[in-house]
């Protein structure tokens, strides 16, 4: 086990490295000069060009801003906005806001997805089960923006139950109709691959053995049944949560939220190369860490898979 | 003409609505104008602003129109007519158009509590000047003699004050320029001629975070991404006091988000509404939707530069493609309504504007264009790109632009887009294209030689079409030199009718603000820059 998660560990660095000198690279070659774009439709001053450049470190070759872009990373200095602010304080205000929603959007699809999924399952055929097909294949055909205003049309400028976009970003409670949204497209997935993950193994010979020991029906399902199902779900939802945390530009937009997709729009607009660099170093650290729990998670599952 | 008249008659129309509404307040009224309450703030739409909020140093509305409410200049433009007027100076008198001596009101302060003196606007005037000080307003300041010693275009500055800048005493200072420059005094609006407390020399970064100021509202707090929240100066000394407890401006991401939370009363007054609620937004608004004037204009460059249309003959062509463009229906459908449609280089509105200087080449015929084009030898290689960015809204207008002008010349017009702003100004910039562009002017101060000097002489900062007439340059030098504003504007229309002739760009139309407010608020109404009236605003309690 231990070795494992140090294997990980291990595989991380090449992985971390080739994302981060990738979008290092990536921004930099987008067309467009930032600085001169700054005086808008006016012609800038040469001058206050070049000292812009010099102080954003812009005036050095590629290569050279590339190693002093890493040996800073490696010191935590994530470098300076074009306002002079530091992009740690942005990431900073950012990110603890998606982590809400993001999480709060996971909670969501976690508890309601595996739910919804777990009852279709064990009444397959019924009528519970074609109506939790209908109702998935409902949010998975509609975009999210659409469901976005939709939501925002019902619950806010009709019912007036929530406002109708985030007031204070760090209120969980303003946060959930975003997370709704936000989770819905996964929620059906995670409904569907529970479903079929369980109509598999409620045929299973474990489960048969379950039954006859006459175990009572709470643990042949909470312990047997959907621990071992959850494998597909739990693949699935990992790789989401990095999703969630990166993608939320539109549903931020919808909802005002001043979160990561709310900071990278503005970043990428106006090619601040260290903000873009730095959402990402931090959004491939998220992704790595929930691929190794991801991992680490099938171990806890099923048995029968240990790592050496 | 029809276009200026309506323009006179809306803006006639917002002020009486303004004056019933007082009146109503006063006697504690019912109806649309209920009374007030002054110590109550009110929510704007806002965008982070790019830069410290430093009066120098920002040339964005996001921290533009933060930073007018923080500060206030020597003189700024009335909001319901635009015409210059005196705040922090008593007087600013000339009688050569080239030294102006300054006299100010006593009894302004800043809102630390130190008085504002003549010393507080020449240093902050310097401070603006000086290359070192990275300040992206800087060449606001080089019609100041001296300049070129704070802001050389290359090297080191030789001296830290503009020699063009003298103090008298508290109350008495000169400005000497290097030329003349009769319409100076309007430029002495724009918020980089604000004055500075001697706290901001000694940390200009921490003041860029907690601005200190001398305007009519005082900073509280900057939540960055957030909000800037702010408070009126209960010391404050200009025309315009606030009747409103503070601005709130709030951030946001998207215009469709700001009117979601318009229309339910979570946000007061915003700045435009979403393309995708145009069609409804007076329906959804009722007597709360706002449509008037802004002093800005959309055009389409020529790349004179290029030899294909280097010749002087090609007027023609381009007054040809202006005569095929069918403003009225664009503005009206593809626009829908948010731009009205222009008659001259110079937006309705501006001192100074004359309206049909363009004449019969702004107006739609399509016989006469197909003449035109074939008199001036044809469109070369009958065929025209229109660059634009792709990132402004501009696609529809520019399609539908080609489509009247391929349909009614048969000139094979196609649209150009650059993926966004930097990328398609490095394009007409670098001189790497050939044929035409979207360009556009926002005024900087009310007046009509703000959109014509600054765009049309040689070798102007914003000439991006490389145009270059003796006769315009002569009769721009001219008005620079009369002895008063009423004659600057006089000489600058008779500029613009050169323009008429040479046809470096094609008028489109006029920017519009089409804007609205919350229930909560009342008395909005809005200025040619596109800004509330912030001051006159009231809350109702």
């Amino acid at each position: 086990m231990g070795r494992f998660v140090a294997r990980r560990l291990l595989q991380m660095i090449p992985v971390f490295l080739g994302t981060t000198t990738l979008i290092f690279f990536m921004v930099r070659v987008l067309p467009g000069d930032p600085v001169a774009a700054m005086w808008g439709d006016k012609a800038p001053d040469p001058a206050q060009v070049a000292a812009f450049k010099h102080r954003m470190g812009l005036d050095k070759s590629m290569i050279q801003q590339y190693v002093d872009y890493m040996a800073n990373l490696f010191t935590g200095n994530f470098g300076q906005t074009m306002a002079g602010r530091k992009v740690i304080d942005v990431i900073g205000e950012a990110l603890p806001v998606t982590v809400r929603l993001a999480l709060l959007a996971f909670a969501i699809e976690l508890v309601l997805g595996v739910a919804i999924g777990l009852i279709a399952g064990l009444k397959r055929g019924k009528s519970v089960d074609k109506g939790t097909l209908l109702f998935t294949l409902l949010l998975i055909s509609i975009p999210v923006p659409v469901l976005g205003f939709i939501f925002q049309n019902i619950f806010a400028t009709n019912l007036g139950w929530v406002t109708p976009t985030v007031q204070d970003s760090m209120n969980l409670g303003q946060l959930l109709l975003p997370a709704v949204v936000l989770g819905s497209l996964s929620l059906a997935y995670v409904a569907r691959l529970t479903r079929t993950s369980i109509v598999e193994n409620v045929k299973s010979d474990y489960m048969r053995t379950a039954v006859a020991k006459g175990l009572p029906k709470r643990k042949v399902i909470g312990t047997h049944l959907l621990r071992n199902s959850m494998i597909p779900v739990i693949t699935f939802l990992g790789t989401d949560l990095g999703a969630l945390m990166g993608g939320a530009i539109v549903t931020e937009g919808i909802f005002n939220v001043k979160g990561v997709g709310n900071a990278l729009y503005h970043a990428i607009n106006l090619k601040e190369g260290a903000t873009v660099s730095g959402f990402v170093v931090v959004l491939v650290l998220v992704f790595l860490a929930a691929s190794l729990i991801v991992d680490l998670l099938y171990a806890v599952l099923d048995p029968r898979i240990r790592y050496a | 003409m029809s276009a200026a008249t309506r323009v006179r008659w809306a803006v006639v129309g917002v002020t009486s609505v303004a004056l019933v509404a007082t009146g109503c307040g006063s006697s504690g009224g019912g109806g649309a104008g209920g009374s007030t309450n002054a110590s109550a703030t009110f929510s704007y739409q806002s965008s982070e602003p790019q830069n410290p909020l430093q009066p120098s140093n920002a040339n964005e509305t996001g921290g533009g129109r933060i930073l007018q409410n923080l500060f206030k200049g020597l003189v700024d433009y009335d909001p319901s007519n635009g015409q210059l007027r005196n705040q922090v100076a008593k007087s600013i008198d000339t009688s050569d158009s080239q030294t102006f001596n300054v006299t100010l009101n006593s009894g302004w302060t800043f809102h630390d509590g130190t008085p504002v003196t003549a010393q507080s606007f020449v240093d902050a005037w310097n401070f603006g000047a000086n290359v070192k000080n990275n300040q992206i307003n800087s060449s606001w300041f080089s019609d100041i003699d001296g300049y070129a010693d704070v802001h050389p275009n290359q090297g080191t500055p030789v001296g830290a004050t503009m020699k063009g800048l003298t103090v008298q005493d508290d109350t008495h200072f000169t400005i000497k320029l290097a030329g003349k420059v009769s319409y100076f005094p309007y430029k002495l609006g724009y918020i980089a001629f604000s004055p500075l407390p001697q706290g901001f020399f000694k940390d200009p970064d921490g003041y860029g975070q907690k601005p200190v100021g001398n305007g009519p509202y005082q900073f509280v707090s900057w939540d960055h991404n957030s909000q800037v929240v702010t408070k009126t100066f209960a010391n404050y000394q200009g025309v315009d006091k606030p009747k409103n407890g503070g601005i709130v401006f709030k951030m946001y991401t998207t215009a469709e988000a700001a009117y979601a939370d318009l229309q339910s009363n979570n946000l007061d007054v915003m700045d435009q509404v979403p393309p995708s609620a145009l069609a409804t937004y007076k329906s959804d608004l009722g007597d709360r939707a706002i449509d008037s004037p802004q002093g800005a204009i959309q055009n389409i460059g020529f790349t004179l530069y290029q030899p294909e249309w280097s010749n002087p003959n090609t007027a023609k062509v381009r007054q040809g493609l202006s005569m095929a463009i069918d403003r009225d229906t664009i503005t009206k459908t593809v626009l829908q309504g948010s731009r009205s449609p222009a008659s001259a280089w110079t937006a309705e509105g501006v001192a100074g504007y004359k309206a049909g200087t363009c004449g019969q080449y702004c107006t739609f015929n399509p016989t006469m264009a197909k003449q035109l084009i074939q008199q001036g030898g044809g469109v070369p290689g009958n065929s025209l790109k229109i660059t634009y960015n792709a990132d402004g809204g501009h696609k529809e207008w520019v399609d539908a632009v080609c489509n009247n002008i391929r349909q009614n010349t048969g000139v094979d017009c196609v649209g150009d887009p650059k993926t966004d702003f930097k990328t398609a100004r490095a394009a007409i910039t670098g001189h790497t294209i050939n044929g035409a562009f979207r360009t556009g002017w926002v005024q900087d101060y009310p007046l009509n030689a703000n959109f014509l000097a600054d765009v049309y002489r040689t070798g102007a900062a914003s000439n991006d079409f490389g145009y270059s007439s003796p006769q315009f340059d002569q009769l721009a030098t001219q008005a620079d030199q009369a002895a008063s504003i009423a004659d600057t504007e006089a000489g600058y229309q008779k500029a613009e009718a050169v323009l008429a002739q040479d046809f470096p760009a094609i008028p489109l139309w006029y920017y519009r603000t089409n804007s609205g407010y919350s229930t909560k608020v009342q008395n909005v109404a809005f200025d040619s820059f596109g800004n509330p009236n912030w001051t006159q605003v009231g809350v109702k309690s």
